[in-house]
């Protein structure tokens, strides 16, 4: 099929800059109180616990898990939907351990609550340090997806127009993180959620609509095009007893990277109590659920109507199943929505992600670390500011250098180092009195390395036809993913550092640390105007 | 150097920390979230370690084309959903009044300590 008889690249730009012109009217009249770091990075802690889940359902709902998932169910059935199962579970851990404690100790950014009770520079240094590492491979991984989107719904194939698409996307980025800030950025992410929800849960009825509304059928009929398989778990991953345990350590990455990632417990500083963060966890966790049964439908439902030979050789391989159901199920008009969505979607998760970085460097690496804590009167919005610029340009630069690289795995690497780096230290600072500063080093610096050397020894990156540097040969590491192996060394290196600590950290500091999680005492508030 | 995110305080918080009333909060909190963590991570890892190493049985058809593999991730769902309610309600009675009375007792504290 060539892609230039589906739908219509006309009509799937003018939808995309519809939203866009949308978004941006928001987003200037949300920046009309941007002055202070609270505001800039937090929103002034004004969002409401609906709000900020909704948006943390669009900053969570990357196009990699839209159209990834979609596709991955309509091609390997079963499979495909464990991997979803994965992401949502996940939230528990976020929802009961880390949420409300996190909001309750915390001001800006992850590396507040792991310096609390600590010594800060050496803390703030790793954490800000492992917040770049995973806001990169995620940035990254979500704009090498956008320049093959690019060649699915605009019909342009060629390197330079699919560079300028890039560069397209992430100016606009800047322009919104720049202006808007958080709540700017808050906005983009609620109106994309709402869009892509709403998108998928018309799609999920027509399609079960085609199948007698009987789940039973729909299933059947995939099996019947794509064969009895589908319906079975190991069509992927149990091709051999590798790719077995190779999957275990996925799901492991996944289960407790999510409340590790930065740029998602960021988000719990924009409402302006626990409670609201509660409730935020808790939308997020419906309409994520909610949206993943939708895939389950929506990826069966393209197996069955579209079949997977069609949906492979199709520009944009198994990220077109989507696209390609909505336009058998709507035409083009239909396709047109899902693609400014698809588009959307990849331009509010790459902001959360810019914001997060960026306050990351400027309020730990910059007023903390370098200024010692006395940045100046407005010197670190300044220079958060500046951060986001570069970031962008960054993001671009790497986003048109990636182009046709195969690098899915930078999503499931950015889980991993979120779960082997992050949330040892998360859990060990919030749960355990002793914990001390060498332990948080010793698992922060010892899980970014062990995830990252794994990776980088293993097949995604050298040693077979798919890998990133084919035709050379580096690995020894059997797996694709570190997480079964680095998550347990994250969690062991910050016992062992804190048992082998020879200084102990003060007794008051972790007493109040404790009390102020539990009760919400001397808890930011929300700024008001 | 202090986090900045941690403002000035007069209140003993070890003392606070040693109150029964906290001690009780600390106590309602950890007991419930941790046996309930280890309690989902451990179903999570069942079905994972099912779908990867019985697929046989996961492929058993129940009703239809919907076999047990299916029923049991939709149960992923459903437990996930049912917990995210159970923990909702129990924070808001058992957690929240408890966490607001310390929060006030602390703040009439801090209010004659200036």
């Amino acid at each position: 099929m060539n892609n230039t008889d589906i739908g219509s690249p006309i009509l799937n730009i003018s939808i995309f800059a519809a939203f866009v012109l949308v978004t941006l009217v928001v987003v200037l009249r949300a920046s009309r109180n941007n002055k202070t770091a609270a505001d800039y990075y937090a929103a002034g802690r004004s969002f409401t616990g609906p709000q900020n889940g909704t948006a943390i359902a669009g900053d969570y709902l990357s196009a990699a898990s839209f159209l990834g998932i979609c596709g991955a169910i309509a091609i390997n059935g079963y499979d495909g939907f464990l991997y979803s199962i994965g992401f949502l579970v996940a939230w528990l851990v976020a929802l009961l351990l880390v949420a409300e404690l996190m909001r309750n100790t915390g001001k800006f950014t992850m590396a507040d609550v792991l310096s609390f009770r600590l010594r800060q520079r050496p803390v703030r240094l790793a954490a800000a340090t492992t917040t770049l590492a995973v806001c990169f491979f995620y940035l990254l991984a979500q704009m090498a997806g956008a320049g093959g989107l690019v060649s699915l719904l605009l019909g342009i194939d060629d390197t330079v127009g699919q560079s300028i698409v890039v560069a397209v996307v992430g100016a606009l980025m800047i322009l919104y993180v720049l202006v808007g800030g958080m709540k700017g950025t808050t906005w983009v992410q609620i109106i994309k959620a709402v869009l892509l929800i709403a998108g998928a849960f018309v799609m999920t009825v027509w399609v079960l609509a085609l199948h007698g509304f009987n789940l039973s059928e729909l299933l059947g009929a995939a099996a019947s095009v794509a064969g009895e398989d589908v319906l079975n778990p190991g069509r992927q991953y149990g091709v051999s007893d590798i790719s077995r345990i190779d999957f275990v350590s996925l799901a492991l990455a996944l289960v407790l990277g999510t409340a590790g990632l930065p740029h998602v417990l960021m988000r719990f500083y924009t409402v302006p109590t626990a409670r609201e963060a509660r409730r935020s966890v808790v939308w997020a966790i419906w309409l994520i659920g909610a949206f993943y049964l939708f895939t389950l439908v929506l990826g069966y439902g393209a197996g069955a109507l579209i079949g997977a030979d069609t949906i492979t050789s199709a520009p944009g391989g198994v990220n077109s199943a989507a696209p390609l159901l909505a336009f058998e199920l709507g035409g083009p008009l239909l396709l047109g929505f899902i693609s400014a969505v698809a588009f959307a979607t990849i331009l509010a998760v790459v902001a959360g992600l810019t914001i997060t970085a960026a306050a990351s460097f400027s309020h730990d690496v910059y007023a903390s670390v370098i200024k010692k804590g006395n940045p100046g009167p407005g010197g670190e919005v300044k220079v958060a500011r500046i951060t986001v610029v570069v970031i962008g340009l960054l993001a671009i630069v790497g986003g048109i250098g990636v182009q046709g690289q195969n690098i899915a795995f930078l999503v499931a690497l950015a889980f991993a180092v979120a779960a082997s780096a992050n949330l040892p230290t998360i859990i060990y600072s919030l749960f355990w009195r002793r914990f001390t500063t060498q332990g948080a080093l010793w698992s922060m610096w010892g899980g970014l390395a062990a995830a990252i050397i794994l990776i980088a020894f293993s097949g995604v990156v050298s040693g077979s036809e798919t890998s990133m540097i084919p035709g050379v040969d580096f690995s020894w590491f059997p797996l694709n993913n570190p997480g079964i192996i680095s998550i347990p060394l994250g969690f062991l290196l910050g016992w062992l550092g804190t048992v082998l600590s020879s200084r102990k950290e003060d007794p008051a500091i972790a007493a109040e640390m404790e009390v102020r999680s539990l009760t919400g005492h001397g808890a930011e508030k929300a700024t008001s105007h | 150097m202090s986090n900045d995110a941690r403002a000035a305080s007069r209140i003993d918080f070890e003392k606070v920390e040693a109150s029964p009333p906290f001690h009780d909060l600390k106590k309602r909190h950890r007991a419930f979230v941790w046996p309930l963590t280890g309690a989902f991570l451990v179903w999570y890892f069942a079905y994972v370690l099912l779908a990867s190493y019985a697929p046989d049985f996961m492929a058993t058809p129940v009703w239809g084309n919907i076999n047990i593999g299916l029923l049991l991730g939709l149960g992923q769902f459903v437990t996930t959903f049912a917990i995210t309610t159970w923990y909702v309600s129990f924070a808001n009675r058992r957690l929240d009044p408890l966490a607001a009375e310390i929060r006030a007792d602390l703040e009439a504290q801090e209010g004659v300590a200036r």
